[in-house]
């Protein structure tokens, strides 16, 4: 379906697509330039405002980064159902800005994948793309699969692990 | 745990990559169709319609049958659910965090006109 004219924008328009063995990728457009969007990533303040979405019954508990390539960051989240916060750490291998942050998740150990953001100027609007590359096929699969048999809490619980293990 | 079988993931999630593909899933959710149906709802060729329900067939999504000149789609035996809630529930959570990634990139544009 064509949405021919239409703006782009505050559409619900993420897409999510398993792109082969190893690699799943998020992307959306934003009505705002590519610099204001990565800030929004980049800073600290801001970024913890938006990354735990409150529908999800996620919060922030607390989050340090040092963006910039070599960095780290720390994120410690709670999730209403459950009592346990969840920790997600990592490197950030490349940071540029207004274009590019990659960083490492490294609480599942040596199964954490890599996560690159790209940032594409489309004529004022941004492009953002999400894409999370895993050590192995099976690395991914166990992701897909954990959620298989459970029903929604547990699924979400699983769920959040992976995705908020996405980011920092 | 119960695993599914690695290339029905795989194939399972090629078929659910398409709207359209995910459209028709939720469809016979509700009610076994003709290909004539589903290619009536959604405004495509019967050709069109064919390939779609072929490759979610392929993937065990979906099982056809034939009973006298129509051909019946219905859900496949194996579980979608699985790879369709969690796509979505993925997709929602995405969704959600980008919609508030959106106040905040509309504060900061806001914040920024002044200047300008």
């Amino acid at each position: 379906m064509n949405e021919s004219g239409s703006k782009p924008v505050t559409q619900n328009r993420t897409t999510i697509e398993r792109k082969s063995d190893r690699e799943l990728v998020v992307t959306r457009t934003f009505d705002g330039p590519t610099r204001l969007v990565f800030e929004a990533w980049a800073k600290p303040e801001l970024f913890r405002r938006w990354w735990a979405p409150k529908s999800f019954g996620l919060t922030i508990i607390s989050y340090e980064a040092d963006v910039r390539t070599g960095g780290t960051y720390r994120l410690e989240m709670g999730h209403a159902s459950s009592e346990q916060s969840m920790a997600f750490f990592g490197r950030y291998i490349e940071v540029r800005p207004p274009s590019r942050l990659v960083w490492t998740n490294d609480e599942a150990d040596e199964d954490g994948a890599v996560t690159t953001v790209t940032f594409e100027d489309q004529a004022g609007a941004t492009l953002v793309v999400v894409h999370e590359l895993y050590p192995s096929k099976e690395a991914l699969d166990e992701a897909l699969a954990s959620g298989s048999t459970s029903g929604w809490g547990q699924q979400f619980e699983q769920l959040d692990e992976i995705l908020v293990g996405l980011g920092g | 745990m119960v695993q599914c079988s690695r290339p029905h993931l795989d194939a399972s999630f090629a078929a659910l990559s398409d709207a359209t593909r995910r459209g028709v899933l939720e469809q016979l959710a509700r009610a076994d169709a003709s290909i004539t149906d589903l290619a009536e709802r959604f405004e495509m060729t019967l050709t069109g319609m064919r390939k779609h329900v072929s490759v979610l067939e392929q993937a065990g999504l979906v099982t056809t049958e034939k009973v006298g000149r129509v051909r019946t789609c219905k859900l496949g035996l194996r579980d979608l659910e699985a790879e369709a809630a969690w796509i979505e529930a993925y997709r929602q959570h995405w969704d959600a965090r980008f919609d508030a990634l959106d106040a905040v990139v509309e504060e900061l544009k806001r914040k920024e006109r002044p200047d300008e």
